[in-house]
Protein backbone atom coordinates (compact mmCIF):
# COMPACT_ATOMS: atom_id res chain seq x y z
CA UNK A 1 0.00 0.00 0.00
CA UNK A 2 0.99 3.57 -0.78
CA UNK A 3 0.84 6.34 0.97
CA UNK A 4 1.14 10.66 0.16
CA UNK A 5 1.94 12.53 3.13
CA UNK A 6 3.16 16.03 3.17
CA UNK A 7 5.98 16.42 5.28
CA UNK A 8 5.46 19.28 8.07
CA UNK A 9 9.08 19.18 9.29
CA UNK A 10 10.43 22.80 7.91
CA UNK A 11 8.62 24.63 5.24
CA UNK A 12 9.84 23.52 2.47
CA UNK A 13 6.61 21.28 2.38
CA UNK A 14 8.17 17.74 0.38
CA UNK A 15 5.25 15.81 -1.25
CA UNK A 16 6.54 12.22 0.33
CA UNK A 17 5.48 8.70 -0.59
CA UNK A 18 5.43 6.13 1.82
CA UNK A 19 5.52 2.49 1.04
CA UNK A 20 3.64 0.03 3.61
CA UNK A 21 3.41 -3.49 4.18
CA UNK A 22 1.69 -5.19 7.19
CA UNK A 23 1.59 -1.62 9.04
CA UNK A 24 5.41 -1.08 8.51
CA UNK A 25 6.93 1.70 6.62
CA UNK A 26 9.27 0.00 4.26
CA UNK A 27 10.23 2.44 2.07
CA UNK A 28 10.01 6.38 1.52
CA UNK A 29 10.57 8.97 -1.45
CA UNK A 30 10.16 12.34 -2.10
CA UNK A 31 12.31 13.51 1.02
CA UNK A 32 15.02 16.06 0.57
CA UNK A 33 16.51 15.20 4.49
CA UNK A 34 16.45 12.62 6.79
CA UNK A 35 14.18 14.14 8.91
CA UNK A 36 11.94 13.60 6.21
CA UNK A 37 12.05 10.22 6.50
CA UNK A 38 11.33 9.61 9.98
CA UNK A 39 8.73 12.25 9.36
CA UNK A 40 7.04 9.99 7.02
CA UNK A 41 7.43 6.95 9.26
CA UNK A 42 6.36 8.07 12.29
CA UNK A 43 3.55 9.78 10.24
CA UNK A 44 2.18 6.13 9.21
CA UNK A 45 2.28 4.73 12.18
CA UNK A 46 2.31 7.15 15.57
CA UNK A 47 1.65 10.66 14.02
CA UNK A 48 3.25 13.25 16.60
CA UNK A 49 2.52 16.85 16.92
CA UNK A 50 4.07 19.79 18.80
CA UNK A 51 0.79 21.71 20.19
CA UNK A 52 1.26 25.38 21.01
CA UNK A 53 -1.67 27.02 22.72
CA UNK A 54 -1.91 29.59 26.18
CA UNK A 55 -2.41 29.03 29.67
CA UNK A 56 -4.73 31.54 31.76
CA UNK A 57 -2.94 33.44 34.28
CA UNK A 58 -4.29 34.07 38.01
CA UNK A 59 -4.51 37.13 37.09
CA UNK A 60 -6.92 37.07 34.22
CA UNK A 61 -4.47 37.57 31.07
CA UNK A 62 -2.55 34.34 28.70
CA UNK A 63 0.62 32.99 28.95
CA UNK A 64 1.75 31.57 25.79
CA UNK A 65 2.94 28.30 26.35
CA UNK A 66 3.78 24.78 24.00
CA UNK A 67 4.63 21.30 24.87
CA UNK A 68 8.31 20.43 24.93
CA UNK A 69 8.04 17.74 22.78
CA UNK A 70 5.73 16.49 20.19
CA UNK A 71 2.40 14.41 21.50
CA UNK A 72 0.44 11.75 20.03
CA UNK A 73 -1.50 13.43 17.43
CA UNK A 74 -4.87 11.73 19.10
CA UNK A 75 -4.18 13.54 22.45
CA UNK A 76 -4.76 16.65 20.90
CA UNK A 77 -7.42 17.63 22.37
CA UNK A 78 -7.31 16.01 25.72
CA UNK A 79 -4.21 18.19 25.69
CA UNK A 80 -5.90 21.37 25.04
CA UNK A 81 -8.68 20.61 27.79
CA UNK A 82 -5.77 20.05 30.69
CA UNK A 83 -4.17 23.58 29.10
CA UNK A 84 -7.18 25.12 29.04
CA UNK A 85 -8.45 23.76 33.06
CA UNK A 86 -4.47 24.98 34.17
CA UNK A 87 -3.83 27.96 36.02
CA UNK A 88 -0.60 29.63 35.69
CA UNK A 89 1.09 31.83 38.31
CA UNK A 90 3.09 35.11 37.84
CA UNK A 91 5.96 35.50 37.39
CA UNK A 92 7.05 33.25 34.36
CA UNK A 93 10.16 33.06 32.89
CA UNK A 94 10.43 31.31 29.08
CA UNK A 95 11.04 27.97 29.64
CA UNK A 96 9.24 27.63 32.68
CA UNK A 97 7.39 24.36 33.36
CA UNK A 98 3.30 25.15 33.93
CA UNK A 99 2.41 21.64 33.65
CA UNK A 100 4.37 18.30 33.73
CA UNK A 101 4.01 15.10 32.22
CA UNK A 102 1.32 15.51 29.60
CA UNK A 103 1.62 12.62 27.20
CA UNK A 104 5.10 12.37 27.54
CA UNK A 105 5.37 16.20 27.47
CA UNK A 106 6.09 19.10 29.62
CA UNK A 107 3.87 22.31 28.59
CA UNK A 108 6.35 25.01 29.01
CA UNK A 109 6.34 28.58 28.79
CA UNK A 110 7.51 30.40 25.30
CA UNK A 111 7.65 33.69 26.35
CA UNK A 112 8.10 36.18 29.94
CA UNK A 113 5.72 37.47 31.61
CA UNK A 114 5.73 39.79 34.89
CA UNK B 1 22.71 63.83 15.67
CA UNK B 2 22.04 60.13 15.65
CA UNK B 3 24.06 57.70 13.59
CA UNK B 4 21.06 55.23 12.78
CA UNK B 5 17.70 55.50 14.01
CA UNK B 6 15.92 51.76 13.02
CA UNK B 7 11.77 52.39 12.50
CA UNK B 8 10.08 49.28 13.87
CA UNK B 9 11.46 47.13 16.62
CA UNK B 10 10.41 43.72 15.28
CA UNK B 11 12.46 41.09 14.03
CA UNK B 12 13.95 43.05 11.30
CA UNK B 13 14.36 45.92 13.48
CA UNK B 14 15.99 44.32 15.98
CA UNK B 15 18.28 42.05 13.91
CA UNK B 16 19.24 45.18 12.04
CA UNK B 17 20.19 47.31 14.97
CA UNK B 18 22.32 44.02 16.26
CA UNK B 19 24.42 43.56 12.75
CA UNK B 20 24.65 47.73 13.01
CA UNK B 21 26.07 47.42 16.28
CA UNK B 22 28.57 44.52 15.56
CA UNK B 23 29.67 46.16 12.59
CA UNK B 24 30.86 49.03 15.50
CA UNK B 25 27.92 51.66 14.90
CA UNK B 26 27.11 52.44 18.64
CA UNK B 27 24.81 55.32 18.33
CA UNK B 28 21.59 53.32 17.60
CA UNK B 29 18.31 54.18 18.46
CA UNK B 30 15.26 51.65 17.28
CA UNK B 31 11.86 53.10 17.60
CA UNK B 32 8.73 51.00 18.27
CA UNK B 33 5.59 51.85 18.62
CA UNK B 34 3.75 49.07 20.28
CA UNK B 35 4.44 48.45 24.43
CA UNK B 36 7.62 46.07 23.75
CA UNK B 37 9.84 44.97 21.01
CA UNK B 38 9.45 41.48 18.96
CA UNK B 39 7.02 43.01 16.51
CA UNK B 40 4.07 40.46 15.11
CA UNK B 41 6.08 37.74 16.46
CA UNK B 42 4.55 38.28 19.93
CA UNK B 43 1.12 37.10 18.51
CA UNK B 44 2.58 34.36 16.23
CA UNK B 45 2.71 31.79 19.21
CA UNK B 46 2.76 28.58 16.97
CA UNK B 47 6.65 27.13 16.42
CA UNK B 48 7.84 26.84 13.24
CA UNK B 49 10.28 29.68 13.46
CA UNK B 50 13.79 29.31 13.51
CA UNK B 51 14.97 26.53 11.57
CA UNK B 52 17.40 28.30 9.21
CA UNK B 53 18.69 30.44 11.66
CA UNK B 54 18.55 28.69 15.26
CA UNK B 55 18.51 24.54 13.33
CA UNK B 56 15.55 24.31 15.71
CA UNK B 57 11.96 24.95 15.96
CA UNK B 58 10.94 27.97 17.66
CA UNK B 59 7.37 30.42 18.59
CA UNK B 60 6.94 33.38 17.05
CA UNK B 61 8.00 35.14 21.22
CA UNK B 62 10.77 32.87 21.68
CA UNK B 63 12.28 33.85 18.54
CA UNK B 64 11.58 37.16 19.22
CA UNK B 65 13.45 36.69 22.19
CA UNK B 66 16.62 35.70 21.47
CA UNK B 67 16.79 38.84 19.22
CA UNK B 68 15.52 40.99 22.63
CA UNK B 69 17.90 39.92 24.70
CA UNK B 70 20.26 40.31 22.62
CA UNK B 71 19.45 43.83 21.90
CA UNK B 72 19.19 44.35 25.55
CA UNK B 73 22.65 42.63 26.45
CA UNK B 74 24.40 45.01 24.06
CA UNK B 75 22.48 47.85 25.52
CA UNK B 76 21.30 49.35 22.03
CA UNK B 77 19.01 52.29 23.10
CA UNK B 78 15.16 51.47 22.15
CA UNK B 79 12.14 53.79 22.26
CA UNK B 80 8.47 51.50 22.72
CA UNK B 81 4.98 53.32 22.79
CA UNK B 82 6.94 55.75 20.63
CA UNK B 83 5.30 56.27 16.80
CA UNK B 84 7.02 57.91 13.72
CA UNK B 85 5.09 60.51 12.21
CA UNK B 86 7.60 61.40 9.66
CA UNK B 87 10.48 61.76 8.03
CA UNK B 88 11.99 64.21 6.01
CA UNK B 89 14.69 63.75 3.20
CA UNK B 90 17.26 64.88 4.88
CA UNK B 91 16.67 62.32 7.71
CA UNK B 92 14.96 64.11 10.66
CA UNK B 93 12.81 62.05 12.44
CA UNK B 94 9.46 63.56 14.09
CA UNK B 95 8.12 61.26 16.58
CA UNK B 96 5.32 61.34 19.37
CA UNK B 97 5.16 59.12 22.63
CA UNK B 98 3.36 60.21 25.99
CA UNK B 99 6.74 61.07 28.16
CA UNK B 100 8.15 63.44 25.58
CA UNK B 101 5.69 64.45 23.40
CA UNK B 102 6.57 65.24 19.72
CA UNK B 103 10.00 65.30 19.23
CA UNK B 104 12.42 66.10 16.37
CA UNK B 105 15.41 63.32 16.00
CA UNK B 106 18.55 63.94 13.75
CA UNK B 107 19.70 60.86 12.10
CA UNK B 108 22.96 60.14 9.81
CA UNK B 109 21.37 57.17 8.21
CA UNK B 110 18.14 55.17 8.96
CA UNK B 111 16.66 51.69 8.59
CA UNK B 112 12.96 51.48 7.53
CA UNK B 113 10.97 48.44 9.23
CA UNK B 114 7.99 48.71 9.71
CA UNK B 115 6.37 45.31 8.84
CA UNK B 116 3.31 45.14 6.97
CA UNK B 117 -0.05 44.98 7.91
CA UNK B 118 -3.19 43.05 6.78
CA UNK B 119 -5.08 44.08 3.38
CA UNK B 120 -8.69 45.08 5.10
CA UNK B 121 -11.67 43.77 4.01
CA UNK B 122 -13.06 47.05 2.28
CA UNK B 123 -10.54 46.51 -0.25
CA UNK B 124 -12.31 43.33 -1.06
CA UNK B 125 -16.14 44.90 -2.07
CA UNK B 126 -17.52 41.91 -0.76
CA UNK B 127 -22.22 42.50 -0.90
CA UNK B 128 -24.19 42.19 2.14
CA UNK B 129 -24.86 43.74 5.21
CA UNK B 130 -21.89 44.86 7.88
CA UNK B 131 -22.25 43.13 11.19
CA UNK B 132 -20.11 42.52 13.75
CA UNK B 133 -18.28 39.26 13.50
CA UNK B 134 -15.55 39.90 10.15
CA UNK B 135 -11.77 40.46 11.58
CA UNK B 136 -8.60 40.08 9.55
CA UNK B 137 -6.97 36.63 11.05
CA UNK B 138 -4.08 38.58 12.43
CA UNK B 139 -6.80 40.77 14.53
CA UNK B 140 -8.26 37.48 15.49
CA UNK B 141 -4.92 36.01 16.55
CA UNK B 142 -4.31 38.91 18.38
CA UNK B 143 -7.69 38.20 20.82
CA UNK B 144 -6.44 34.89 21.26
CA UNK B 145 -3.11 34.48 21.85
CA UNK B 146 -2.60 37.85 23.64
CA UNK B 147 -5.79 38.59 24.78
CA UNK B 148 -7.13 35.16 25.74
CA UNK B 149 -10.67 35.95 24.07
CA UNK B 150 -12.39 34.12 21.61
CA UNK B 151 -14.01 36.23 18.50
CA UNK B 152 -16.49 33.30 17.52
CA UNK B 153 -17.59 29.67 17.76
CA UNK B 154 -18.52 28.83 14.15
CA UNK B 155 -15.74 30.49 11.76
CA UNK B 156 -15.93 30.40 8.03
CA UNK B 157 -12.07 31.76 6.25
CA UNK B 158 -11.77 33.40 3.44
CA UNK B 159 -8.40 33.35 2.02
CA UNK B 160 -5.40 30.74 2.28
CA UNK B 161 -2.82 32.75 3.40
CA UNK B 162 -0.45 31.11 6.16
CA UNK B 163 -1.85 33.51 8.82
CA UNK B 164 -5.53 31.92 7.80
CA UNK B 165 -4.68 28.24 8.07
CA UNK B 166 -2.93 28.99 11.18
CA UNK B 167 -6.09 30.44 12.89
CA UNK B 168 -8.33 27.79 11.53
CA UNK B 169 -6.07 25.39 13.92
CA UNK B 170 -5.60 27.43 16.88
CA UNK B 171 -9.91 28.14 16.72
CA UNK B 172 -10.56 24.56 16.62
CA UNK B 173 -8.05 23.38 19.74
CA UNK B 174 -9.72 26.43 21.05
CA UNK B 175 -13.43 24.89 20.71
CA UNK B 176 -14.27 26.48 17.85
CA UNK B 177 -15.93 24.71 14.44
CA UNK B 178 -14.11 26.25 11.83
CA UNK B 179 -16.57 25.07 8.56
CA UNK B 180 -14.64 26.19 6.01
CA UNK B 181 -11.37 27.71 4.39
CA UNK B 182 -12.22 29.39 1.26
CA UNK B 183 -9.53 30.53 -1.55
CA UNK B 184 -10.78 32.48 -4.83
CA UNK B 185 -7.11 31.46 -6.22
CA UNK B 186 -7.07 27.86 -8.22
CA UNK B 187 -3.97 27.47 -5.50
CA UNK B 188 -3.07 28.37 -2.06
CA UNK B 189 -0.47 31.13 -0.88
CA UNK B 190 -0.58 29.46 2.41
CA UNK B 191 3.08 26.57 3.16
CA UNK B 192 1.79 23.06 2.14
CA UNK B 193 3.13 21.78 5.73
CA UNK B 194 0.12 24.25 7.05
CA UNK B 195 -2.30 23.16 4.86
CA UNK B 196 -1.61 19.60 5.86
CA UNK B 197 -0.94 20.54 9.99
CA UNK B 198 -3.60 22.88 10.23
CA UNK B 199 -6.27 21.76 7.76
CA UNK B 200 -6.00 18.23 7.19
CA UNK B 201 -5.05 17.32 10.70
CA UNK B 202 -8.55 18.61 11.58
CA UNK B 203 -10.35 17.53 8.40
CA UNK B 204 -11.42 21.29 7.76
CA UNK B 205 -12.25 21.52 3.68
CA UNK B 206 -10.06 23.63 1.81
CA UNK B 207 -11.91 25.00 -0.94
CA UNK B 208 -9.84 26.05 -3.86
CA UNK B 209 -11.52 29.15 -6.75
CA UNK B 210 -14.17 30.33 -4.47
CA UNK B 211 -14.93 32.91 -2.93
CA UNK B 212 -17.70 34.67 -0.46
CA UNK B 213 -20.20 36.55 -2.32
CA UNK B 214 -22.79 37.46 0.25
CA UNK B 215 -22.39 38.33 3.96
CA UNK B 216 -25.22 37.67 6.29
CA UNK B 217 -26.72 39.15 9.29
CA UNK B 218 -27.16 42.24 11.00
CA UNK B 219 -26.01 42.71 14.36
CA UNK B 220 -23.81 39.81 13.92
CA UNK B 221 -22.73 37.44 11.13
CA UNK B 222 -25.24 35.02 11.01
CA UNK B 223 -24.28 33.50 7.55
CA UNK B 224 -22.10 33.61 4.36
CA UNK B 225 -22.88 32.83 0.61
CA UNK B 226 -19.63 30.95 -1.29
CA UNK B 227 -19.66 29.88 -4.67
CA UNK B 228 -17.05 28.49 -7.16
CA UNK B 229 -15.77 31.30 -9.91
CA UNK B 230 -14.98 30.75 -13.07
CA UNK B 231 -11.63 30.96 -15.02
CA UNK B 232 -12.10 35.05 -14.80
CA UNK B 233 -13.35 34.77 -10.76
CA UNK B 234 -16.49 35.53 -11.62
CA UNK B 235 -18.60 33.76 -9.44
CA UNK B 236 -20.71 30.83 -10.53
CA UNK B 237 -24.37 31.38 -10.00
CA UNK B 238 -25.09 27.68 -10.02
CA UNK B 239 -22.71 26.80 -7.10
CA UNK B 240 -24.31 29.48 -4.73
CA UNK B 241 -24.20 28.20 -1.19
CA UNK B 242 -25.61 29.53 1.93
CA UNK B 243 -22.58 28.78 5.20
CA UNK B 244 -24.61 29.37 8.58
CA UNK B 245 -21.66 30.74 10.81
CA UNK B 246 -20.90 34.13 13.67
CA UNK B 247 -17.74 34.69 12.32
CA UNK B 248 -15.91 35.34 9.25
CA UNK B 249 -12.01 35.66 9.12
CA UNK B 250 -10.17 37.36 6.28
CA UNK B 251 -6.81 35.83 5.35
CA UNK B 252 -6.13 38.14 2.16
CA UNK B 253 -2.84 39.54 1.65
CA UNK B 254 -0.49 41.65 3.30
CA UNK B 255 0.73 44.91 2.15
CA UNK B 256 4.00 46.47 3.41
CA UNK B 257 3.22 49.44 5.97
CA UNK B 258 4.54 52.67 3.54
CA UNK B 259 3.29 55.83 4.32
CA UNK B 260 6.38 57.11 5.50
CA UNK B 261 8.22 55.93 2.73
CA UNK B 262 6.16 57.17 0.25
CA UNK B 263 5.92 60.86 2.33
CA UNK B 264 9.89 60.39 1.90
CA UNK B 265 9.48 60.55 -1.85
CA UNK B 266 11.46 57.07 -2.17
CA UNK B 267 10.78 55.08 -5.28
CA UNK B 268 8.31 52.25 -4.61
CA UNK B 269 7.74 49.00 -6.55
CA UNK B 270 4.26 48.62 -8.04
CA UNK B 271 4.37 44.70 -7.46
CA UNK B 272 6.62 44.16 -3.88
CA UNK B 273 4.48 47.57 -2.77
CA UNK B 274 8.04 48.12 -0.79
CA UNK B 275 10.86 50.27 -1.68
CA UNK B 276 13.07 49.36 -4.73
CA UNK B 277 16.82 48.49 -3.48
CA UNK B 278 20.07 47.49 -4.19
CA UNK B 279 21.74 44.52 -2.89
CA UNK B 280 22.13 46.44 0.64
CA UNK B 281 18.49 47.15 0.52
CA UNK B 282 19.58 50.72 0.35
CA UNK B 283 16.51 52.41 -1.15
CA UNK B 284 17.04 55.54 -4.05
CA UNK B 285 17.40 58.40 -1.02
CA UNK B 286 20.74 57.03 0.06
CA UNK B 287 21.38 56.63 3.57
CA UNK B 288 17.86 55.25 3.84
CA UNK B 289 17.38 51.22 3.74
CA UNK B 290 14.76 48.85 4.10
CA UNK B 291 14.35 45.50 4.97
CA UNK B 292 12.04 42.60 6.24
CA UNK B 293 7.58 43.07 5.47
CA UNK B 294 8.19 46.59 4.90
CA UNK B 295 10.30 46.31 1.99
CA UNK B 296 8.46 43.03 0.68
CA UNK B 297 6.10 39.99 2.31
CA UNK B 298 8.27 37.37 3.05
CA UNK B 299 7.26 33.82 4.42
CA UNK B 300 9.82 33.14 6.99
CA UNK B 301 11.16 35.31 9.56
CA UNK B 302 14.64 33.76 9.18
CA UNK B 303 14.99 34.96 5.87
CA UNK B 304 13.71 38.63 7.30
CA UNK B 305 16.68 38.35 9.93
CA UNK B 306 18.96 37.87 7.24
CA UNK B 307 17.96 40.65 4.91
CA UNK B 308 17.76 43.24 8.51
CA UNK B 309 21.32 42.09 8.64
CA UNK B 310 22.68 42.95 4.90
CA UNK B 311 21.00 46.59 5.53
CA UNK B 312 22.68 46.70 8.92
CA UNK B 313 25.95 46.24 8.07
CA UNK B 314 25.08 48.48 4.89
CA UNK B 315 23.97 51.17 7.04
CA UNK B 316 27.07 50.97 8.93
CA UNK B 317 29.22 51.35 5.83
CA UNK B 318 26.88 54.21 4.90
CA UNK B 319 27.50 55.93 8.03
CA UNK B 320 31.54 55.28 7.68
CA UNK B 321 31.47 56.85 4.94
CA UNK B 322 31.78 53.84 2.75
CA UNK B 323 31.33 55.23 -0.94
CA UNK B 324 28.70 53.17 -2.86
CA UNK B 325 29.16 51.64 -5.84
CA UNK B 326 28.68 53.25 -8.99
CA UNK B 327 28.65 50.59 -11.13
CA UNK B 328 24.85 49.68 -11.43
CA UNK B 329 22.84 47.10 -13.22
CA UNK B 330 19.12 46.67 -13.30
CA UNK B 331 17.05 43.72 -12.61
CA UNK B 332 13.80 43.07 -15.46
CA UNK B 333 11.56 40.47 -15.04
CA UNK B 334 8.94 38.44 -17.35
CA UNK B 335 6.02 37.46 -16.73
CA UNK B 336 6.30 34.44 -14.98
CA UNK B 337 8.47 35.84 -12.47
CA UNK B 338 6.66 38.70 -10.92
CA UNK B 339 9.34 40.52 -9.10
CA UNK B 340 12.85 40.45 -7.83
CA UNK B 341 14.67 41.82 -4.53
CA UNK B 342 16.94 43.71 -4.91
CA UNK B 343 15.68 45.27 -7.99
CA UNK B 344 19.33 46.71 -8.90
CA UNK B 345 22.77 45.56 -8.21
CA UNK B 346 26.44 47.00 -8.35
CA UNK B 347 28.87 43.40 -8.85
CA UNK B 348 30.57 44.42 -5.33
CA UNK B 349 29.91 41.12 -4.07
CA UNK B 350 28.39 37.71 -4.78
CA UNK B 351 24.76 38.38 -4.39
CA UNK B 352 21.26 36.46 -3.54
CA UNK B 353 18.69 36.91 -5.59
CA UNK B 354 15.31 36.96 -4.09
CA UNK B 355 12.05 36.40 -6.47
CA UNK B 356 8.54 35.19 -6.52
CA UNK B 357 6.72 33.42 -9.30
CA UNK B 358 3.54 34.52 -10.75
CA UNK B 359 2.21 30.37 -11.55
CA UNK B 360 2.81 27.18 -9.49
CA UNK B 361 5.02 24.81 -12.15
CA UNK B 362 7.17 22.18 -12.25
CA UNK B 363 11.19 21.45 -13.75
CA UNK B 364 11.53 24.50 -14.39
CA UNK B 365 14.54 26.69 -15.61
CA UNK B 366 15.15 30.34 -14.33
CA UNK B 367 17.32 31.89 -16.84
CA UNK B 368 18.77 34.99 -16.56
CA UNK B 369 19.68 36.89 -19.87
CA UNK B 370 21.79 40.08 -20.34
CA UNK B 371 20.26 41.32 -23.45
CA UNK B 372 20.25 38.39 -25.75
CA UNK B 373 22.81 36.49 -24.74
CA UNK B 374 22.09 33.84 -22.01
CA UNK B 375 24.02 34.28 -18.76
CA UNK B 376 22.82 31.97 -15.80
CA UNK B 377 20.67 28.73 -15.85
CA UNK B 378 19.68 26.99 -12.74
CA UNK B 379 16.69 23.97 -12.30
CA UNK B 380 14.00 24.33 -9.76
CA UNK B 381 11.72 20.96 -9.55
CA UNK B 382 8.78 23.16 -8.36
CA UNK B 383 7.73 26.99 -7.66
CA UNK B 384 4.79 28.35 -6.58
CA UNK B 385 3.61 32.14 -5.70
CA UNK B 386 3.63 31.21 -2.25
CA UNK B 387 6.86 30.17 -1.99
CA UNK B 388 10.36 32.92 -2.04
CA UNK B 389 12.83 31.79 -4.11
CA UNK B 390 16.30 32.97 -4.66
CA UNK B 391 18.75 32.75 -6.93
CA UNK B 392 22.75 33.16 -6.35
CA UNK B 393 24.70 35.14 -8.61
CA UNK B 394 28.61 36.02 -8.36
CA UNK B 395 29.76 39.38 -8.42
CA UNK B 396 32.09 38.61 -11.56
CA UNK B 397 28.79 37.57 -13.73
CA UNK B 398 27.27 40.92 -12.40
CA UNK B 399 30.28 43.43 -13.07
CA UNK B 400 30.62 41.98 -17.12
CA UNK B 401 26.71 42.55 -17.70
CA UNK B 402 24.95 45.49 -18.83
CA UNK B 403 21.67 44.24 -17.73
CA UNK B 404 20.08 41.47 -16.07
CA UNK B 405 16.67 39.92 -17.51
CA UNK B 406 15.10 37.39 -15.40
CA UNK B 407 12.87 34.61 -16.89
CA UNK B 408 11.28 31.54 -16.15
CA UNK B 409 11.12 28.77 -19.03
CA UNK B 410 9.97 25.32 -19.82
Amino acid sequence: MKRNLTCIVCPLGCSLEAELSGGEVVSVSGNTCPRGKKYAIEECVNPMRTVTSTVRCQNGSVVAVKTDAAIPKKHMAECMTIINNAVAHLPIRVGDIIIREVFGANIVATQNKE
Amino acid sequence: MTDLVIIGGGPAGMSAAIAAYEAGIRDILIIERDDSLGGILRQCIHNGFGLHKFGEELTGPEYALRYEERVRKLNIPFKTDTMVLDITPDKVITATNSDEGIFKIEAKAIILAMGCRERPKGALNIPGTRPSGIYSAGTAQKYVNMEGYMPGEEIVILGSGDIGLIMARRMTLEGAKVKLVCELMPYSSGLARNIEQCLNDFDIPLKLSHTVVEIHGKDRVEGVTIARVDDNKKPIKETYEYIPCDTLLLSVGLIPENELTKKLGIKLNNITGGAEVDENRETSLPGVFACGNVLHVHDLVDFVSEEAETAGRAAAEYINGVKASENIVEITTDGNIRYTVPQRISGKNDVNVFFRVGKAARNVKINIYDGEKPILSKKKVRVAPGEMESIAISADIVSRAKSLHFCMEE
